[in-house]
């Protein structure tokens, strides 16, 4: 089979494999969703947040199903020496990762999709005014916390602190990146932190495409930044890998 | 042949993991690497794998330098490590047919699931497999592209008897394939059952080679026993002719029967024993 049949196919399993672990597909699916619901639901009343709200969840699921989902996974998959015996096969790295990184990224786009669907059926949010910078950030986002996802699992020493480890980049930086509440609400510092972050810009690049409809031309700073994170995370994936 | 290793030398900073090592496989036949742990088998296997690069010698697998990756001799062997995981959600004939999609000719699924004895837990999900099964099926996935030449690292460590002679029986039935196994133990009767030519190391160095029948130890080797007054009496010689001539000859003249008497050659563990062991003296 060709290189390009052989990712399909990888995909496919890995749609399988997502699908048949049920805490995982919870993890990924589940919970941002139900924060944000029970985040929406409080400030059901207060459109001004709601338009805050719903770009953060989606930044925040970007996130959660590439960064978090991949690093975890990658750990679990070195450890268990799934990555040595992939090795070992003529399976070329290419379609197997592609394979790999493509569930992550329909995960991501499936739950942003879902998150603009919720907001506009039950919170009453409009639909996105800018489809297309929609898209580019989503897409820079996916790439960006993908790359940094691996790197991150370069850095896990075994799977049992996998979701310690994530979870003390994740939480922090969804707490100051503006996914709940606007950043701007926040002291300085932790505003100048979060800004040196890539999930705000994400964030702000998806408020834009949301809420604002400034064009993409409007976020083009941010933009920069996820790329740059994406830039950084690619190298230290690709230097930092590990086969087993 | 196979595998050519020569002179093969590993570093790991100031160890000395490897030191020399030499020795062929021929096409066609099982071929054990026996030793005690941290003896450098695995080393050893995982340079012809390709997973390590070496650090001197040469080594030629299947006519190439297996630290040269490259995807057509990748579909030529087949790779079962010490030990892997699987998905746990995923089914045995998913495996395998996932693998097979890898390989220009695979063997057909079902078949390879038969030749593993796995045909009752095809549709079970690989997490719900026990130890044997899943090394089975760690077996399975390595087969299924039809290698020529099969790497096999301990592959029957954990299993109770019967799940060994399993194993055993599948290894049988590759040679009968006609292919070629490289397989690392420390299970001595499984070398003497399975291979035909073994080679002992110890220390990262080779300490003997050959068909397991014509190993010999350096010290003497034939055991002879027999019940004499009730105690067994013992004696171990180079050359149980003359030795079982003068028992023999003396019993008569007394009108002893030499009741139990057993003649036992030199095992494979004996030779082992007698090359390995020598620091724990």
């Amino acid at each position: 089979m060709s290189p390009a049949t052989l990712a399909w196919e990888q995909f496919r399993l890995e749609r399988k494999l997502f699908w048949r672990n049920p805490s995982a597909a919870f993890f990924s699916f589940g919970l941002p969703l139900m924060l944000l619901l029970l985040v929406a639901s409080v400030f059901a009343s207060a459109p001004d947040q709601l338009r805050v709200v719903i770009p953060g969840i989606a930044g925040m699921s970007v996130m959660a199903t590439t960064f978090n989902a991949l690093a975890i996974n990658l750990t679990f998959r070195r450890e268990e020496g799934l990555l040595k015996r992939v090795r070992g096969t003529p399976m070329p790295a290419g379609s197997y990762f592609a394979g790999f990184l493509g569930n992550a990224v329909v995960n991501a786009c499936v739950q942003v999709a879902l998150v603009i669907l919720i907001g506009h059926l039950l919170y009453d949010v409009t639909w996105p005014r800018d489809w297309l910078e929609l898209i580019v950030f989503t897409l820079a986002g996916v790439i960006t916390f993908g790359a940094l996802g691996i790197a991150m699992s370069h850095v896990i020493p075994n799977f049992d602190s996998a979701p310690a480890y994530v979870n003390f980049v994740f939480l922090p930086v969804i707490f100051i990146s503006g996914v709940f509440y606007s950043s701007d609400d926040l002291p300085p510092v932790l505003d100048a932190v979060a800004g040196a972050l890539p999930l705000k810009h994400l964030i702000d690049g998806l408020s834009g495409a949301i809420v604002e409809g400034a064009g993409l031309g409007a976020d083009l700073g941010s933009l920069a930044i996820v790329a740059l994170w994406g830039t950084v995370g690619l190298v230290l994936a690709v230097r930092g890998f590990r086969w087993e | 042949m196979a595998i050519e290793v020569s002179d093969l030398r590993k570093s790991y900073g100031a160890v000395e993991a490897l030191r020399g090592l030499s020795f062929d496989v021929r096409r066609g036949e099982v071929f054990g690497l026996l030793g005690p742990n941290g003896a450098g088998k695995t080393t050893t296997v995982e340079i012809l794998e390709g997973y390590r690069a070496r650090s001197g010698g040469s080594v030629r697998v299947l006519g190439r330098d297996p630290a040269v990756r490259d995807r057509r001799q990748q579909e030529r062997v087949g790779i079962v490590l010490q030990s892997c995981g699987f998905h746990s959600h995923i089914t045995v004939r998913e495996a395998v047919q996932h693998m097979a999609r890898a390989y220009p000719r695979p063997r057909e699924v079902g078949e390879t699931i038969a030749l593993v004895g796995l045909e009752d837990k095809a549709d079970e999900r690989s997490g719900r497999l026990s130890g044997g099964q899943r090394r089975r099926l760690d077996l399975a996935l390595a087969l299924v592209g039809d290698p020529e030449l099969l790497f096999l690292d301990e592959p029957t460590t954990g299993f109770d008897p019967a799940a060994r002679r399993t194993a055993w029986t599948v290894v049988g039935a590759l040679r009968d394939l006609g292919k070629t196994v490289l397989l690392t133990t420390h299970y001595l009767d499984e070398a003497q059952a399975l291979a035909d030519r073994v080679a002992i190391i110890k220390d990262g160095a080779l300490v003997a080679e050959g068909p397991p029948a014509e190993l010999s130890p350096t010290t003497a080797g034939y055991h002879v026993s027999y019940i004499s007054d009730g105690r067994r009496v013992e004696h171990q010689t180079d050359d149980p002719t003359d030795l079982l001539h003068r028992l023999t000859g003396d019993a008569l003249a007394r009108g002893d029967r030499l009741q139990g008497l057993e003649v036992a050659r030199p095992t494979l563990e004996d030779v082992y024993l007698d090359l390995t062991a020598e620091d724990e003296r």
